[in-house]
C-alpha cells in the first residue's frame, strides 16, 4: 500500500515536472509547477512531515505560483493567454541532466547502509516549534532579517524610476533637474 | 518506500530542473526550473529526517522554503526591471548588467 502510494506520487511528480520544462505556453508551465509542488506536499505527508506538507501547500502553491503567474503576465509581450516559452535545443540539457542523474544514482546505489531501518520516532509540530526557538533560534532570527531584507530589496529594485522624483530635486544647483525647476520657481 | 528511493526521486526531479535550466530561454521559465531544483533538495531534507530520525532535517527544509520565497521575490523584481529597461525577458539578450 505504501509502495503503491509512493509510486503514484512519484509518477505524478515527474510527469508534471517534465511538463514544467517542456510546455510551449509559459502559463501552462507555471500551472504544472503548481501540480509538482502539490505532489511534493503529498510526499511530505507520506514521510510524516505533516507541518511541512501544510507549509508547502500554503506558501508554494498559494504564494509562489501566484507570484509566478503575475510575473509571467506582467512581462509578456503579446496580448492573449498564450505566452511562448521559447525553448532552445534539448540536446545539451538532456546530456547534462541525464549524466547528472546517472552519476548520482550510481552513487546512491553504491552507498552502503542507506536503507538500514532506524526506528525514527514521529516528529510533531510541537517538536519543530521547540527546535525553532531552542537550538536553531539564531538561524531562525537571521532568517527573519533575511526575509525583511529581500522584501525591501525587491521593492527597491522593481520601483519605477521617476526622473522628477523629489529626491533628485534636492541635489546641487548644477544638476539638470534643479536647473530646469529653478526658473519656474522664480516665475511663480 | 525507502531512503534510497526517495533520494532517487529527488535526483530525478533535480535532473529535470537542470534540463529545463539549460534549454529554456525566458527568464521566468528559468525561475520555474530553479524552483523545481530547490524542491528536490527539500525532499532530500525531509527524507533524511524521516529515515534517520531527528528534527533538524525538517527544520532545514522549512528554512529552505523561506529562503526560496525570498529568492523568488528578488528574482521577480529583477525580471520586471529587465522587462522595463529592455522590453524583453529573453536571457541571451541580457548579457550585460548596464543599460
Amino acid at each position: 500500500m505504501d509502495a503503491v502510494g509512493f509510486a503514484i506520487v512519484a509518477l505524478c511528480m515527474l510527469v508534471s515536472a517534465s511538463y514544467v520544462v517542456r510546455a510551449a505556453n509559459l502559463i501552462h508551465a507555471v500551472l504544472w509547477l503548481g501540480v509538482t509542488l502539490l505532489t511534493t506536499a503529498a510526499l511530505y505527508a507520506m514521510l510524516g512531515a505533516s507541518f511541512l506538507a501544510g507549509v508547502q501547500a500554503l506558501v508554494y502553491v498559494g504564494g509562489v505560483v501566484t507570484l509566478m503567474i503575475f510575473g509571467v503576465m506582467i512581462t509578456r509581450k503579446h496580448d492573449g493567454l498564450v505566452v511562448p516559452a521559447d525553448s532552445g535545443s534539448p540536446a545539451r540539457g538532456a546530456l547534462v541532466g541525464g549524466s547528472f542523474f546517472a552519476l548520482v544514482a550510481v552513487a546512491i546505489r553504491a552507498t552502503p547502509g542507506l536503507d538500514v531501518d532506524v526506528a525514527a520516532k514521529a516528529i510533531t509540530p510541537a517538536d519543530l516549534g521547540r527546535a525553532f526557538l531552542g537550538d536553531q533560534v539564531l538561524a531562525f532570527e537571521t532568517l527573519s532579517v533575511l526575509l525583511l531584507g529581500a522584501m525591501v530589496g525587491a521593492i527597491v529594485i522593481a520601483r519605477r524610476h521617476d526622473p522628477g522624483a523629489p529626491r533628485r530635486a534636492l541635489g546641487s544647483r548644477s544638476s539638470p533637474v534643479a536647473a530646469r525647476t529653478a526658473p519656474e520657481e522664480a516665475r511663480s | 518506500m525507502t531512503l534510497s528511493t526517495c533520494l532517487l526521486l529527488a535526483t530525478a526531479l533535480f535532473s529535470v530542473g537542470i534540463y529545463g535550466l539549460l534549454t529554456r530561454r525566458q527568464v521566468m521559465a528559468v525561475l520555474l526550473c530553479v524552483e523545481l531544483m530547490a524542491n528536490a533538495a527539500n525532499i532530500c531534507f525531509v527524507a533524511f529526517s524521516r529515515f534517520r530520525g531527528g528534527v533538524t532535517g525538517q527544520v532545514f527544509a522549512s528554512f529552505s522554503i523561506a529562503i526560496t520565497v525570498a529568492e523568488v521575490a528578488v528574482g521577480l523584481a529583477i525580471v520586471i526591471l529587465l522587462y522595463r529597461t529592455r522590453g524583453d525577458t529573453r536571457l541571451d539578450l541580457a548579457s550585460e548588467m548596464k543599460e
